[in-house]
This record gives structure tokens, C-alpha cells and sequence, in this order.
């Protein structure tokens, strides 16, 4: 059954609101431009927000719509079926809604159309001009989702996510023969953003990036109106709150793949990782350059500059990702969907505006009458601010190779650029300076700004110098650091906490309202802190020291020989070594929904190509019996948890779980992503993963049988292993056959020699009613398959048919990861940090801004009663 | 002069040094035989090479090495570039767990006598979403931060 309704209502909602906003956006213009005729400017101002509310409903109604469609599983629309499933729990169906392109710009648009809503009640004078910006922002945006061809000229235009599976994908055979084919199921989120984070983390981005439209706006809006410096004011507790969300959105996303994927760390300098940053290197520059602003004529320059470039390359990172530019040099994949010219018209649109106005008005912008003395806190502010930018320069310099390139095309050269090969080691060479500069300013910078110094008095520095000193060496020899580098990014980072925690404990005991910027700058401190050691001082501890290495290629060996030996190999339930560690390889688990903790995959037999198992036993776990056997239990059916258990020096045992993801049901290809188990102690995580296993999934290749004809006692050799018939004994339990009265059964008792381990198999032998059965052991751990051929009575021999497989392994490595946590507990407290801030100036701009309307209403009222004023 | 001045002169020489020092670090992308004259005449930087695995009729991938019994850290295969010369190529890392259903491979690392050691690969496999898409996965023989 088609449900054709909604998609056409989603689609109508989707050009209703792209009319709305432009209309908003004529309507707020022509407001400001007519600003001299009194009526006029209330009757466009009105028609805009009428319209702008238009706009609002229609973005909730394609939403709704959207939502509708893959609530309800509708597989015949092309979203529902490439993003979502029927086996997904719920909190991913709601994920599946930003999967694809569609989506995402939808998200931003959602957050875009709710900020601008809180700005028409907020802002009051500003409405206008920032409104305008807004509308024309959503405007563009909408263009995108649009899926409009003009038709003539063929041009399309966006591209909808109300698009029908068969408007596709026309090419399907199927519709040849069944036109209103629905297929039963979905595609299915990635297995891989089957996550929590992945709920959480993009919403949150998407707020940061649509956030960082407001200071934009504010900065147009003063260059338009010639406000120049009144628009600091309301902007700034905004552009903490866009640093405050984009920076939690930045950090969700390291989080995940630190949980998630196998890169071994939670920043990998991506492109995608670094469009993302720049823009909030650059919000925090400005809210430095914006707090100084008042006194600085400089700063209040900057603060236009680094407010409009944080939204262009938003604007920027936007395009790079979904543009497709990226091509060989990112791994996250992105698909072209076509609108690589339409997004270029939207940043260029921007760029031009912006820049444009910032150029014409450059003049009437005020200047400094006489220069910053060095000993004042501007100077430090600002010097803190061109560092920031330095280091976004350079992040961005890099990050835009591949463009380059493109660049290179255009003009008919092929440059065939590449990013650099170790990019970590690329970045974090200049990033570390960097950031050794910007730990020292953010205590002598809060120095100044609290006026503990000035010119001539230093004295306030010197107690701070020395704790620092005596902290820093004393960890430097406890840890034995030995790079320059790192000690300098140590006691930069030391000296940022004692300095900004100091004025911490001074600013507590008067105002705690105004700690935002300490605070934020011990968040950064200790972030500084948990990066250095987790990723400066990470140790792979998976070192290879099997004894089995063989220097194959002699030229190999001579290279980073020993660097390179880091994974280790463990076979199925066989102990081995590892650095202190004693680990075995138990077995493999699956996650089953509602039960806690993971149960071993032999307990189900996993339904093919469906989320759901059948259990082969009773399924018990903590002593609570979940299902009985033959029931069908539903499970995540793409991840499967691989038990290492782990016995420490003191013999204590522990059990990580990294896991492996397949995808049978997307056809296999591709589809199999490593995500460590991580072993979290209060000072260092043991970060594990897989980086190589045999399939989960796939039943064992079996070797041909050879049988082996043995007498009691006899020694024979099972595929390299040793084994010994130590008895063939009567028994009345044979595991899986129940047996009956006049049964007779017996079974063999094979010892087999492993390397310093044993194993017992024990093939039954069953006779019931003159006919023979036979019960085959299997032994995952030897890979071995022993069936009780024969008995003969005459020469007292018995024969066994055996089959081998290859014996199950899988290859990790282990990696030591001290002081992480004092990364994450950093990022608490500089999020803390943010908000104290943002609620502070939120208040300032308040205060000022009722202030402002009571001036108001006393010069309309004539002044005749003088209000008082309470000063804040 | 005036101190925004000198500031504004010390920001230009930063930035220009950051130009210049990633241009240096930037790679390229390069066939066997110039990344062989690259290695003959001394320079060891790395460098990116693009091409397909070598198969069989069955499009099997051959010349293909990884005994993870012998020593799970070292992968060997075959990599012929756009310019139709094939040379081994040696991975010091597990093989990447999509290896054997990738077409095109990137190489990153340098050459050495003979072959190719690569620090990271690049696998461009059919993405399992759309089939006409590509999707690029990355390896690399070195955890990241």
C-alpha cells in the first residue's frame, strides 16, 4: 500500500516554508530600509514575523511528516528504506531521521527556525536586520531540500527526502512488473551509528553550527544599522552559547568514536573533525575580542572579522562534507547528491554580503585614539586571540588540500596534492606550540583582567610561578618526561590551573557569577593535561612476544622493527601473554535486548537475515531465567562481543568485551567494523581492540574425513596434535539425544595434546532398535570434529572419522591510555565554564536591555516620573 | 612603529612559515616508477599510490600473504599502479578485516628495495547503502591520539 498522502504534504509543507522565508526576509529588509516612515516599518515588520511564523509551522509540519514516514516503517519512500528498519529499537529510529544529507539539513533548519523564534522575543531593536539574516539563511537552506526541477532548462534544485523508492531508483526491474512495490523491509541505520552518542551527538553539532548564525547576524546587523558597538551586547551571551553547544557537540563526537570505532583515539584530525573545530577556535577568539571590545577599537574590528568567519566556514565545512570534495581524503563517505553548485552559491552569497558590507563600512568603524599599553589587559586578550587564530589558520591550511586541488582543475592544473601522510604528526607539531602559548596567556591574561598585575607589579605572579614550578618538577621526574615539548605543554598547562584557580577562590568569595572565564580556562588546562598523557604517553602493551616472528623479509626488519610488532594473535580458549597480562580468548557473545549482560552466541541459533534467535537452552543469566528453550528472543543480530578474559600480576581476573560488527543483511560487503573494549581504571584506560578475526557468522569449512583405526590406549596424531584413546566407557547421557530404554551407548574418551594445555572429546557411540548412532564432538579450540565411526568387537579396534578446520583466532592490540580522564573531567568543567558565562552576559544584556526600553517609555512619556534605576 | 604593527608582522611571518611547512608536509600522488626515482634520489618523504590488486580469473586477489600464525604484524600483497607496474607492497599491521573486497587501494608509505612499505592504506570498497557508490576506509599500522 502506497501512503502517497503524506509524502505530498511533507513536500508542500517543504516549499511552503522555503515561500515563507523568503518572503520573512523581503519583509524584514524592506522593515529596516523603510525605518524613517514609522507606520511603514511596523507593517512590513509585522508581515515578516507573520510570515517567519508561516515558515515555523511549515518546518514543524515537514518534520512531522518525515517522522510520520518512518515511524510508520513506510519502506515505499526512499528515506524510510535507506536509513531505518523495522528491527531498530526505537531511540535509533529517531536517529535514522538525520542519516542521510536530507536529513541533517533538516536538523539545522529545525534548530535555525526555534533559535530565530527566541530571537524575535528576545531581541527586541535587533529584530529586523538579524531576522533578515536569519530568513535568508533559512531560505537557503530550505533551497536544499527542496527537490524542485524548473522545467525547460532542467535544473533540479535540492533534493527532497520525500522521494518515492521508485523515483529513486527507476532503473529496478521490479517496477516493470509490480509497480507499487513496497519492500518488507528497510536498509537499516549503520550498525555503527547505532549508538547513544549517535542520538545525541548530532543534534547537539547541528545546534553549536546553526547557533553560530546569531553572532553573525548581530555583527550585520551593527554594520547595517551603524550600531558599531552596541551589538557586542546582545551577541556575546549568544556566542557563548554557540561555543558552549558546538563544543559539546565536537567533544560527543571524539567521545563516540573513542567508544566506537577502532582509530584508537578520539581525535584523528579528520577534515570532517576539522571543519567542526575551526569554527569554534574561532567563536572562542571572538568572545575574547568581543569582552574587550568596549574599551578596544581594534578588538570591536576583530570581533566583526572572527564572528563573520566563524558562520563562512560553517558555511565551508558544510560544503566540504557534503560536497564531495573530499573524496580519497576522509574516511567518513559522503554522497554527492548534486547540490555541490547550489552550496557553493550559498557560501559565496554569504561571503560577498558579508564581506562586502564589512568592507564598506570599514571606515565609519571607530579606531584607537592612542596605542594598547602593553601592561593592559586588552593587549593580553588580544594577543590570546591572534594565537587562537593562528592555530585555526593552520588547522585550516591543512584541511584544505583537496580543495586546492579542485582549484588546481578549474585552472587546468593537476597538482595531485595529498594530505600529509601522518596528519597527526603534521597537526599536532604546531598545534602543541600552540597551545603551550595559550595555556601561559590564559592565566597572565586573567592576571591582568582581574588587575592582580599592571605595569610595574609582577609580585602577584611570583607565588603562582613558583607552586607551578615545584608541581611541575616534581611530576616531571616522578613520570620521568623527557620531551621538551611535553614538559613545556606540563607546566604551561599547571600554570594555567594554579593562576586561573587562584582568582577562582578570589572571584568565589565576591561574585561566583563572574567565574565563567576561570573556570573555562582550568577546563582547558586539564584538558591539555588528559590529551598530553593519553595520547603523548599512550603505550601499545600488545607487544608481540609469541617467540613465533620470523624475519621473512630482511630489509623489513630493519625498519621500525620493533614499532611494528604490536598486535598479538590469541587462538580460541588458549592462554597467552601479554605485557603483565595472562589473556584467554573464551568466547564470542551477543547482545540480546533486555538482558544486561552478553550471552554466549552457542546458547541461540541466530534466524538469517532477521534481529531475532531461537534459544537452544535455557537462557539464564545472574540466576533469572529470560526465555526457555525453543523461544525466540530478540537481539542486536551485527554485533558480536568477543570475551577476553584478563589475569593481572596478582591474579586478579577481569573480562573486556571488544566487539566486531557484521552486516549479513546488507549483503556483507563492507560491513564489519572493530570497536574496543575498554578497561577503565581512576588513572588510565587499557584500550582494546581486534583489528583482525574470522567471520562470526560463517559456519567452519570443514577437511575431508580421515579415519583413524585405534586400539585402547593407542597414540595417534590428530592434525599436529598428539592423542591418546584412554577408554570407551557406557554411558547413559548423551548431550542433545535423549535416550530411551534399550539404548545402548557408549563413548570414547580422547585426550588430546595441545602446547601445555589438554582437551577431552568424547564422541558417543548409540545403538537403538539395530541401527546405528553416532553423536559427533566438535571442539572449537583445536578445530577439530571427531565422529565415532566403529567398534569391532572381533580385533577390539575402534574407528573415529575426523575433521579439521582452521582453528579459530583473532588478532589485537592493546594500547595503555593514562590520565584520559582528566581530559573528560576537563571538558565537565569547562562546559560549567561556559554556562556560568552565558548566564552572566545573558543578565548584562537584560538589564540594559529594559533599561533601554524604560529610556523609552520615559522620553515618550515626557519624563514626568523618574524611575530609579537599580545598577547592576 | 606601532605595536599592532610589529604584532600584525609577526602574525604574517607565523602564517607564512605554516604555508610554507605544510606545503612541505603535504604528499603527492605518484606512480611505482616515481616513487622509485623519488627513493633513488635520497628523498624519503611519503607519498600516496594509487591502484588495483592483482586477480584472478575467479577475481580471486593474489600474490596475497598474511599468516597471522607466523607473525599477525605482517601483510603482503601486490598493488599494480595506473601506469601498469605491479610491486609488492608490505603492511607491517594486521590486513584489514574489508581488504579481500576492495578494488582500488591508496598506498601511503615509501619505497624500499623492491617493494613498497606502507604505513597506511586506503580501501575503496562497493558501499553496502548504494551500489553504485563508493566508500573509502582507512588503515593505518599506528593508532591515532
Amino acid at each position: 500500500m502506497y501512503h502517497l498522502a503524506v509524502g505530498k504534504f511533507g513536500h508542500l509543507f517543504v516549499i511552503i516554508a522555503f515561500v515563507s522565508a523568503l518572503v520573512a526576509t523581503y519583509g524584514y529588509v524592506k522593515s529596516e530600509l523603510s525605518a524613517s516612515l514609522g507606520g511603514e516599518r511596523s507593517y512590513w515588520k509585522k508581515t515578516a514575523r507573520t510570515f517567519f511564523f508561516i515558515h515555523a509551522g511549515a518546518v514543524l509540519g515537514v518534520v512531522f511528516c518525515l517522522y510520520w514516514i518512518i515511524l510508520n516503517h513506510y519502506f515505499e519512500y526512499n528515506y524510510a528504506w535507506s536509513n531505518s528498519s523495522r528491527s531498530m529499537p526505537t531511540g535509533y529510529v529517531i536517529s535514522s531521521f538525520w542519516q542521510n544529507s536530507e536529513g541533517s539539513f533538516l536538523l539545522w533548519i529545525f534548530w535555525n527556525m526555534l533559535l530565530g523564534l527566541t530571537l524575535i522575543v528576545t531581541t527586541k531593536s535587533w529584530e529586523g536586520p538579524v531576522m533578515a539574516v536569519f530568513a535568508m539563511v533559512q531560505a537557503f537552506l530550505m533551497s536544499m531540500i527542496l527537490g524542485v526541477i524548473i522545467p525547460g532548462i532542467d535544473l533540479k534544485i535540492g533534493s527532497t527526502p520525500f522521494l518515492l523508492l521508485r523515483e529513486a531508483m527507476p532503473d529496478l526491474a521490479v517496477w516493470k512488473m509490480q509497480p507499487d512495490f513496497v519492500p518488507a523491509d528497510g536498509n537499516g541505520l549503520n550498525p555503527l551509528l547505532q549508538n547513544y552518542w549517535m542520538v545525541i551527538h548530532p543534534p547537539t553539532l547541528f545546534l553549536g553550527f546553526a547557533a553560530t548564525l546569531i553572532p553573525f547576524s548581530f555583527a550585520i546587523a551593527g554594520l547595517w544599522l551603524k550600531r558599531t558597538n552596541d551589538w557586542i551586547r546582545p551577541a556575546l551571551p549568544w556566542t557563548l552559547f554557540a561555543a558552549l553547544v558546538l563544543g559539546l557537540g565536537i567533544l560527543m563526537g571524539g567521545y563516540w568514536a573513542y567508544e566506537t570505532l577502532n582509530f584508537g583515539g578520539y581525535w584523528n584530525w579528520d577534515p570532517v573533525e576539522n571543519t567542526s573545530f575551526v569554527p569554534w577556535v574561532l567563536l572562542i577568539a571572538a568572545i575574547h575580542t568581543m569582552i574587550i571590545s568596549g574599551k578596544n577599537a581594534t578588538a570591536l574590528k576583530s570581533s566583526y572579522i572572527l564572528a563573520i568567519t566563524a558562520f563562512l566556514l560553517v558555511l565551508y565545512s558544510t560544503f566540504m562534507t557534503k560536497s564531495g570534495i573530499l573524496g580519497d581524503a576522509s574516511v567518513h563517505s559522503f554522497t554527492d547528491l548534486g547540490l555541490s553548485g547550489q552550496l557553493l552559491i550559498y557560501m559565496f552569497t554569504f561571503i560577498i554580503v558579508a564581506i562586502g558590507l564589512l568592507v564598506y563600512r570599514w571606515k565609519s568603524l571607530p579606531s584607537d585614539e592612542e596605542e594598547v599599553s602593553t601592561y593592559s589587559r586588552e593587549f593580553w586578550i588580544f594577543i590570546g586571540a591572534t594565537v587562537l587564530c593562528l592555530s585555526s589558520f593552520q588547522i585550516l591550511a591543512t584541511t584544505s588540500i583537496p580543495v586546492y586541488n579542485k582549484i588546481g582543475e578549474v585552472f587546468g592544473m593537476a597538482w595531485n596534492l595529498a594530505l600529509p601522510t601522518d596528519q597527526i604528526a603534521h597537526y599536532n607539531k604546531f598545534q602543541l606550540w600552540f597551545y603551550i602559548v595559550v595555556a601561559l596567556l590564559t592565566g597572565v591574561g586573567q592576571y591582568f583582567w582581574w588587575k592582580r598585575v599592571g605595569k610595574g607589579k609582577f609580585e602577584a605572579l611570583y607565588l603562582p610561578l613558583v607552586i607551578t614550578f615545584i608541581i611541575s618538577s616534581i611530576w616531571i621526574y616522578l613520570g620521568q618526561l623527557k620531551e621538551l615539548s611535553y614538559i613545556l605543554l606540563l607546566t604551561a598547562a599547571i600554570f594555567a590551573v594554579v593562576t586561573n584557580g587562584s582568582i577562582l577562590v578570589g572571584i568565589i568569595r565576591g561574585n561566583y557569577r563572574l567565574s565563567g572565564g576561570a573556570i573555562t580556562h582550568i577546563g582547558v588546562a586539564l584538558m591539555l593535561i588528559g590529551i598530553l598523557f593519553s595520547s603523548g604517553y599512550s603505550k601499545v602493551i600488545s607487544l608481540n612476544n609469541s617467540g613465533l616472528m620470523i624475519s621473512r623479509s630482511e630489509s623489513f626488519t630493519a625498519n621500525d622493527n620493533k614499532e611494528n610488532r604490536e598486535n598479538v594473535m590469541l587462538w580460541f580458549n588458549k592462554p597467552e601473554r601479554m605485557g603483565n597480562y595472562q589473556l584467554t580468548w573464551k568466547d564470542i557473545r551477543i547482545e540480546a535486548r533486555g538482558i544486561r549482560e552478553y550471552i554466549p552466541v552457542s546458547w541461540v541459533e541466530m534466524i538469517e537475515k532477521d534481529f531475532r534467535a531461537v534459544a537452544l537452552r535455557d537462557i539464564t543469566v545472574d540466576e533469572k531465567t529470560y526465555y526457555s528453550k525453543g523461544d525466540t528472543l530478540k537481539i542486536y543480530p551485527d554485533n558480536f562481543y568477543y570475551e577476553i578474559e584478563y589475569r593481572d600480576p596478582a591474579g586478579k581476573l577481569f573480562t573486556l568485551f571488544p566487539r566486531i560488527q557484521v552486516n549479513p543483511a546488507m549483503g556483507g560487503a563492507n560491513g564489519v567494523v572493530f570497536s574496543p573494549g575498554i578497561r577503565r581504571e581512576p588513572d588510565r584506560d587499557m584500550y582494546t581492540y581486534i583489528q583482525m578475526s574470522m567471520d562470526p557468522t560463517a559456519e567452519p569449512q570443514w577437511s575431508a574425513t580421515e579415519l583413524h583405526t585405534v586400539a585402547m590406549r593407542d597414540t595417534f596424531f590428530l592434525n599436529d596434535y598428539v592423542a591418546v584413546l584412554d577408554n570407551v566407557v557406557r554411558t547413559d547421557d548423551v548431550d542433545g539425544v535423549p535416550l530411551k530404554d534399550g539404548d545402548a551407548a557408549v563413548k570414547a574418551i580422547i585426550r588430546i595434546m595441545d602446547r601445555g594445555q589438554e582437551y577431552v572429546m568424547n564422541p558417543a557411540f548409540i545403538i537403538r532398535d539395530n541401527t546405528i548412532g553416532r553423536k559427533a564432538e566438535t571442539n572449537k579450540a583445536l578445530g577439530l570434529r571427531i565422529q565415532f565411526n566403529e567398534i569391532d568387537p572381533k580385533t577390539g579396534l575402534f574407528t573415529f572419522g575426523v575433521n579439521a578446520t582452521q582453528r579459530d583466532y583473532i588478532v589485537m592490540k592493546a594500547i595503555e591510555k593514562p590520565l584520559i580522564n582528566i581530559l573528560w573531567i576537563g571538558t565537565f568543567v569547562l562546559m560549567i565554564g561556559f554556562v556560568v558565562s552565558a548566564v552572566r552576559r545573558y543578565r548584562d544584556f537584560v538589564k540594559k536591555r529594559d533599561r533601554e526600553e524604560r529610556d523609552e517609555i520615559r522620553v515618550k512619556i515626557g519624563n514626568r516620573s523618574p524611575i530609579s534605576e537599580p545598577l547592576g | 612603529m606601532k605595536k599592532i604593527h610589529i604584532l600584525g608582522l609577526v602574525v604574517i611571518a607565523i602564517a607564512v612559515g605554516i604555508i610554507i611547512s605544510t606545503a612541505g608536509d603535504a604528499s603527492t600522488y605518484v606512480t611505482f616508477g616515481e616513487a622509485e626515482t623519488m627513493a633513488a634520489k635520497g628523498n624519503n618523504s611519503s607519498i600516496h599510490v594509487v591502484g588495483q590488486l592483482t586477480k584472478n580469473e575467479e577475481g580471486e586477489i593474489t600474490n596475497m600473504i598474511y599468516r597471522p600464525e607466523v607473525d599477525p604484524n605482517h601483510f603482503e600483497f601486490s598493488l599494480v599502479d595506473n601506469a601498469g607496474v605491479e610491486k609488492k607492497v608490505v603492511y607491517p599491521a594486521p590486513k584489514p578485516q574489508d581488504f579481500d573486497k576492495s578494488e582500488q587501494v591508496v598506498v601511503i608509505g615509501k619505497m624500499e628495495d623492491g617493494y613498497f612499505f606502507a604505513e597506511k592504506i586506503l580501501l575503496k570498497c562497493p558501499s553496502k547503502y548504494e551500489n553504485d557508490k563508493l566508500e573509502i576506509k582507512e588503515y593505518s599500522s599506528k593508532p591515532a591520539a
